[in-house]
């Protein structure tokens, strides 16, 4: 009954969302920019949680050449590195107070021992733990560690093994660097999941490949077909990510836009993934809906398919936001894959997009690096968005009471947000208000949290009434045998023989069948 | 006085023939033997038992806690709701009695309805009690529920199985070819009534369309 088709509200959402863009409405006073899943997956529009402080082009960031494709970005302390991409150089920004934004330095050649000096198409940056900065210098195909100067400190190259085949060249495009200075890196035409490379520069294999699996229905069709019908089958070929992302736990944030539909709509399609030092996805799924971005992926508003996340960035408080370049939205989502909300659009708007590139934090405030526009997107939390960060966050450190204070302010301010519910319930269970968590659990269906509650309510319960239980329970059993023991000896008395005129002396009539 | 006293037998009748449902749940065979044969069944109770059954499911849906069924409200519709019992109810009935009828079945119309009623008797029985007792479990615990709930299902099935076997005098295994019967009886049923349907709002589609004509042209 709950998993309703998804496709119908698909074009009438999109159709909705496309006619209030059209409207020329402001950014932020519409209802649509932000919402959020509800249980039965219905669209439930809320206050924005995020605003835009500012949409910094090229002008604005000072710069005398214009930005040109930049794909990568990077957030270290109040320092932002973009890779500029078409101009083949890194830009260091320094961010003094929340509004402004100042160039630092450009980097557009390299010092020191190497024999290409300057970068071609830089993809993506990182900065290690030891300040030195990593560039995935994709057309001079080489992963290059500088240090805080732009000295050329050592290169990572196409990898001398034999699982690497050695026809194709390498071309890493995303990177991110551990705090023991390891590089795990994206590179183009390489499916068996991230190349990892020891710090002194060998390479120590794949992590995070996606096991290939088929189910015996295409074992058997392919059996039936001929070799040209196999050839035009769909490939089982294991995911390439799009991007990696070095959370502040060591952990690997991955994403891929690699989904199909099908699998979007069976709730089995994993486009995001955290990903551990054995490479296996340990992400937590316990939403109600799977992290996936939309729900709807129906044509409407001229896209359909589904969200295709290109970026993803993680915040100290475990919570993730993935950037989706198919309608332009960011989707937050929490640590036990809880969607918070979702955010954004195509458009050319404030907190708009035209082809979202990369996604960074500083903070709680988020920075959004368009490829088209050539744009950085700074947003802001609002008062709804800092109360869910606070709630989450005073949760985790232990402060219940406060984090049931703080979702009781986001109830205030939207009413029909399933998180808000749930977390009341879940800080009222931390302080043994069992009773009250039942209700908040119980409206928004959360039945493991439910039943945590009641399982405690109930013993309470019984233990609290445990004199009147026994006494009834001790009542139940001896009433019965009671009753049965007086109705028997009432008939052994009505049949006894004495009582029985004419019957004295004579026994052997005395057996009571007369009667 | 006359009248009164026959009204009270009629209830004293009406009472004991429902009564004489829960002899047939837990002795089948004998049972739905008697059910007919000795004319211990009646219509009115088993219209009652049909009620109870479309009651436990209705409320069902409002009271069970929401570990177990969560409703979508919007999407309800009650008449919808009861019609999925009633209507394929209507289907069987007439379907098996019009098989059974050409296969030397004895049962009658009504009492082919009467006994699937009277097998349906688990249903309520155990589905009222099951509401209230979903309040008091956990989800470790729903397995409980499930597997009671699940036994109304399979016992209903079971009893109305030996029902149709006692009532048509048929041994289990032709009883079991003419329930497989009566399920494509069914579905063709199905297939002609949607066709029938079609037909018919196509035909009462054409008859508007030309009266829009004329009345476009006059």
């Amino acid at each position: 009954m709950r998993r309703r088709t998804k496709r119908v509200l698909g074009p009438v959402l999109g159709a909705a969302v496309f006619a209030l863009g059209a409207m020329g409405m402001t950014a932020h006073a519409e209802k649509g920019y932000t919402y959020c899943y509800d249980y039965w997956g219905d669209v439930q529009y809320s206050p924005d949680a995020y605003e835009t402080v500012d949409v910094l082009t090229s002008e604005e960031l000072g710069l005398d050449v214009k930005l040109s494709s930049p794909q990568g970005m990077f957030v270290s302390g109040k320092y932002i590195y973009v890779c500029d991409t078409g101009n083949n150089r890194i830009l260091e920004f320094e961010r003094d107070d929340t509004d402004t934004i100042r160039l630092v330095r450009q980097i557009d050649s390299i010092q020191g021992d190497t024999d290409v000096k300057s970068f071609n198409s830089p993809t993506d940056v990182a900065i290690g733990e030891d300040g030195c900065m990593y560039v995935a210098d994709m057309n001079n195909n080489r992963v290059v560690k500088l240090d805080m100067d732009a000295n050329y400190i050592m290169e990572f190259t196409k990898p001398d093994d034999v699982t690497f085949d050695q026809s194709i060249s390498f071309i890493p495009t995303k990177l991110a660097v551990d705090t023991a200075g390891r590089v795990y890196c994206i590179a183009t035409n390489v499916n068996k999941g991230l190349l990892k490379y020891e710090n002194d520069g060998t390479f120590a294999g794949y992590i995070g490949a996606t096991p290939v699996t088929y189910d015996w229905i295409d074992y058997i069709w392919k059996r039936l077909a001929t070799q040209e019908q196999r050839a035009k089958m769909e490939n089982f070929v294991p995911t390439e990510y799009d991007n990696i992302y070095m959370d502040y736990e060591g952990f690997i944030y991955a994403c891929t836009s690699n989904v199909s539909e099908e699998e979007v709509d069976a709730g089995s399609a994993t486009p995001i993934r955290r990903l551990n030092m054995l490479g296996s996805d340990i992400l937590v799924r316990n939403g109600e809906w799977p992290v996936a971005g939309d729900l709807y992926i129906g044509s409407g508003g001229g896209y359909s398919g589904p969200s295709l996340f290109t970026d993803i960035t993680a915040m100290d408080n475990d919570v993730y936001i993935g950037l989706d370049r198919m309608r332009g939205r960011l989707f937050a989502y929490d640590d036990q894959g809880r969607m918070l909300y979702c955010f954004g659009g195509n458009g050319s708007m404030n907190g708009y997009f035209k082809q979202p590139a990369a996604i960074e934090h500083m903070g709680h405030d988020l920075l959004v690096l368009d490829a088209l526009d050539c744009s950085i997107t700074l947003f802001t939390p609002t008062e709804y968005g800092s109360l869910i960060f606070d709630a989450i966050e005073q949760f985790q450190d232990g402060f219940y009471e406060e984090s049931g204070e703080s979702w009781q302010s986001v109830m205030d301010l939207n009413g029909n947000y399933d998180m808000a519910y749930i977390g009341i319930g879940r800080s009222l269970l931390r302080q043994k208000k069992y009773h009250e968590a039942m209700d908040y659990f119980r409206l928004k269906y959360d039945e493991d949290n439910y039943s945590k509650a009641y399982k405690q309510y109930r013993k309470e319960w019984v233990e609290d009434h445990i004199v009147p239980i026994i006494v009834i329970v001790l009542l139940l059993l001896t009433v019965p045998l009671l009753v049965g023991r007086i109705r028997k000896t009432k008939q052994e008395i009505d049949r006894a023989d004495i009582f029985k005129p004419g019957m004295i002396g004579n026994p052997e009539a005395g057996d009571g069948r007369q009667q | 006085m006359t009248a009164s006293a026959k009204r009270k037998e009629k209830f004293q009748n009406y009472i004991s023939s429902l009564k004489f449902s829960l002899y047939c749940i837990t002795h089948p065979f004998d049972g739905f033997w008697d059910l007919t044969h000795e004319k211990r069944g009646s219509i009115a109770a088993a219209n009652t038992i049909l009620i109870l059954t479309l009651l436990a499911r209705i409320l069902k849906l409002q009271f069970t806690s929401f570990i177990f069924i969560r409703v979508y409200w919007p999407e309800i519709n009650i008449f919808l709701y009861i019609a999925s019992v009633v209507f394929p109810l209507g289907l069987w009935t007439i379907c098996n009695w019009g098989l059974t009828t050409l296969f030397d079945g004895k049962g009658r119309l009504s009492q082919v309805y009467m006994a699937t009623c009277y097998g349906m008797t688990p249903y309520p029985l155990i589905q009222f009690p099951l509401i209230i007792f979903s309040h008091f479990v956990t989800v470790d615990e729903a397995e409980f529920y499930v597997v009671l709930s699940a036994l109304s299902l399979v016992w209903a099935a079971a009893l109305i199985l030996v029902a149709m076997s006692q009532i048509h005098e048929y041994k289990m295994s032709q009883t079991i070819v003419a329930v497989i019967a009566t399920g494509f009886g069914m579905l063709v049923m199905i297939f002609i009534l949607l066709l029938f349907f079609s037909m018919i709002s196509q035909g009462v589609a054409y008859f508007i369309s030309i009266g829009k004509e004329i009345l476009f042209r006059i």
